[in-house]
């Protein structure tokens, strides 16, 4: 049980870990809380859906095209909002609003589009792998096999590539990173066409995952992902990755009954909440966040 | 177009207007005095309007005596998410906040004996009993209407409801000139510069919030009376979010921005509700629904962009940042 559970956490910790990366690389690169990120991940999900189910292709294609759909989204919202934004020198406050805005608007284009109702992808959901006393679904299978290949990626992205470079860079010191000669609007369209590929990904392994999903499934996301981001400490990549799994795998442990019997399951989200405070309390600046130096 | 001269109709929106008037001067209060990032205003509007039904369903108590106390436990509520997280850097405090209020509107979801669960109030004593906390206040609601000879009890509400909220704009608007207030828009500006004066900037902080989550409960329990049955749903994160878009219409950092941007706000809100002119003829009224959110969404972001000082805010004052 304790295993199966550990597997579980793994499984929705990778998925947190992809998304919040996302979230978290946009507030290092350009300061904005990207509230609408949930909604991005549920549109990513339901373009999947389209292409799987409506267009009949197979679910890898659906996948691919709903994460090509979400970067082309996140550069577009750029142009015509973000970068406006940025010119006019708007602060935290009024991005974070714009994002809720941003937000609410794609969730009704959703419902407007696709409606209210629970969807599925066409694939098998009786499928089941056993490995020793672990049993796997095959979304569970494939969201390993492919969060796993995407944390890597990104993770050598950031650490080797040039652009990678730039980006910690550019997170780390702003000013520093400008006057060191970095062009900050090819950084600023990399991070975006990241953070919309992540979302897309991230959404259409965690409607998978839980097998059915609606329009409102990606704001129900969206706050363990911020749980992770702040858990990693806000603006660190690799912190993300971590905060994301650690989220995952604690969440999921909180109902073995080993551990004082157990949490009820209704109470998960509570339970990253609360990792979340406790972790608040005594690292403030999250587990891999630097300081707050004045 | 018939409803839209039906006086019932504006007396309702005027009545939410309130409502959301009583909500949003909390966040004035932590945003626009104290520049407290405050993403979980309902969670504590639920704490007010659950401690009030379910003192006066299971505890048998006066709606006289449970209605302060629900504004009490709003506050208690405040300092208790306070303590722990006001510390945090304010993009940290924010989310922190937003987990606040649905870890509330999870557990009145899920703690079925203790809230009436998914249900809502209607199941607070119980499976098939089907509950009232708002007894008392019909009978106060009919008393009033007697006392002023009106009939209807939506213009009494409507009385009632502006009643109050003008007489807390009208506090709110004195606080914010007294030293107190003085400390508060100090430590929005310059904490560190407040602090270096030897002000107590945490226990400042901590009491804007109490104070702030204190209004919401008191809006939680009008709308609860107003409802007269409420559930978990009722709570979703949307409401604050529609209190920091009414603070932002009306104006950050103006006491009395606060009952236009609602007024605004309200009317928005329900004049979508009865767009019959192509395009949104051909829409049935499930997706006019959709519209009438994305019609507000699109409201935020362009105020964002246009008019970040909102429509009586003043610019030197206070400008989103």
């Amino acid at each position: 049980m304790f295993l199966q559970l550990l597997v579980n956490g793994l499984v929705t910790g990778s998925v947190y870990a992809i998304a919040a990366v996302g979230v978290s690389l946009v507030y290092g690169i350009l300061r904005l809380v990207n509230f609408a990120y949930g909604d991005m991940m549920a549109l990513g999900a339901f373009i999947a859906y389209f292409a799987n189910v409506t267009l009949g292709l197979p679910m890898v294609v659906a996948a691919l095209v709903a994460m090509v759909g979400m970067a082309v989204i996140s550069v577009a919202l750029d142009v015509v909002l973000w970068r406006p934004l940025r010119m006019r020198r708007a602060g935290f406050m009024s991005l974070f609003l714009a994002s809720i805005g941003v937000a609410l608007v794609l969730r009704q284009a959703i419902l407007l589009v696709w409606g209210p109702q629970n969807r599925a992808y066409d694939v098998d959901p009786f499928k089941v792998y056993v490995v020793g006393s672990v049993r796997l679904s095959l979304a569970q299978v494939v969201t390993i096999v492919a969060a796993s290949t995407a944390i890597v990626a990104i993770g050598v992205f950031l650490a080797r590539s040039p652009s990678g470079r730039v980006m910690r860079a550019m997170a780390d010191d702003r000013v520093l990173a400008q006057i060191s000669g970095i062009d900050v609007n090819r950084v600023i369209l990399v991070t975006w066409i990241i953070s919309g590929l992540t979302a897309g990904l991230a959404g259409v392994l965690a409607a998978l995952v839980q097998s059915s999903f609606d329009a409102n499934f990606g704001f129900q996301l969206l706050l363990p992902v911020f749980a992770a981001v702040v858990l990693g400490g806000i603006g660190s990549a690799y912190g993300a990755l971590a905060g994301g799994l650690v989220l995952g795998v604690a969440t999921e442990l909180s109902t073995w009954e080993g551990f004082a019997g157990g949490v009820d399951p209704v109470y998960k989200p509570v339970v990253a909440f609360s990792v979340l405070i406790v972790a608040l309390l005594l690292r403030p600046q999250g587990l891999f966040g630097r300081a707050r130096v004045v | 177009m018939s409803v839209l001269s039906s006086g019932e109709f504006w007396a309702f929106v005027g009545v939410m207007a309130g409502i959301y008037t009583l909500f949003t001067l909390g966040l004035q209060v932590q945003f626009g005095l104290a520049g407290l990032l405050n993403f979980g205003q309902v969670g504590f509007m639920a704490i007010g309007a659950y401690t009030m039904a379910i003192l006066v369903v299971k505890q048998g108590w006066s709606m006289w005596l449970a209605t302060p106390l629900a504004v009490v436990a709003a506050a208690a509520a405040g300092v208790l998410v306070g303590l722990p997280t006001l510390r945090l850097r304010g993009d940290y405090f924010a989310i922190v906040t937003i987990a606040f209020s649905e870890i509330v509107r999870w557990v009145a979801t899920n703690e079925d004996g203790l809230t009436g669960g998914s249900q809502g109030t209607i199941n607070l004593s119980g499976e098939g009993v089907a509950t009232q906390y708002n007894g008392a206040w019909e009978r106060f609601q009919g008393w009033v209407g007697d006392q002023l000879h009106i009939a209807s009890k939506d213009v009494v509400m409507l009385i009632i409801v502006w009643t109050a909220a003008l007489v807390l704009l009208w506090l709110t608007a004195r606080l914010a000139r007294t030293p107190w207030g003085r400390v508060l828009r100090a430590i929005r500006e310059d904490e560190d510069a407040t602090a270096s004066l030897g002000k107590p900037v945490f226990r400042y902080r901590l009491q804007a919030l109490a104070l702030g989550a204190a209004f919401a409960g008191l809006a939680g329990c009008f709308y609860a009376w107003q409802f007269s049955f409420f559930g978990p749903d009722d709570f979703q994160p949307l409401i604050t979010f529609f209190g920091w878009m009414i603070l932002i219409l009306g104006g950050v950092g103006r006491v009395w921005a606060v009952p236009v941007g609602a007024a605004v706000f309200g009317f928005l809100f329900a004049a979508t509700r009865f767009f019959d002119f192509p395009p949104f003829s051909y829409l049935d009224s499930a997706d006019r629904a959709y519209v009438r959110l994305m019609v507000i969404g699109l409201v935020i972001v362009l105020l964002v962009v246009f008019r970040p000082q909102g429509i009586l805010g003043r610019r030197d004052e206070m400008v989103l940042e």
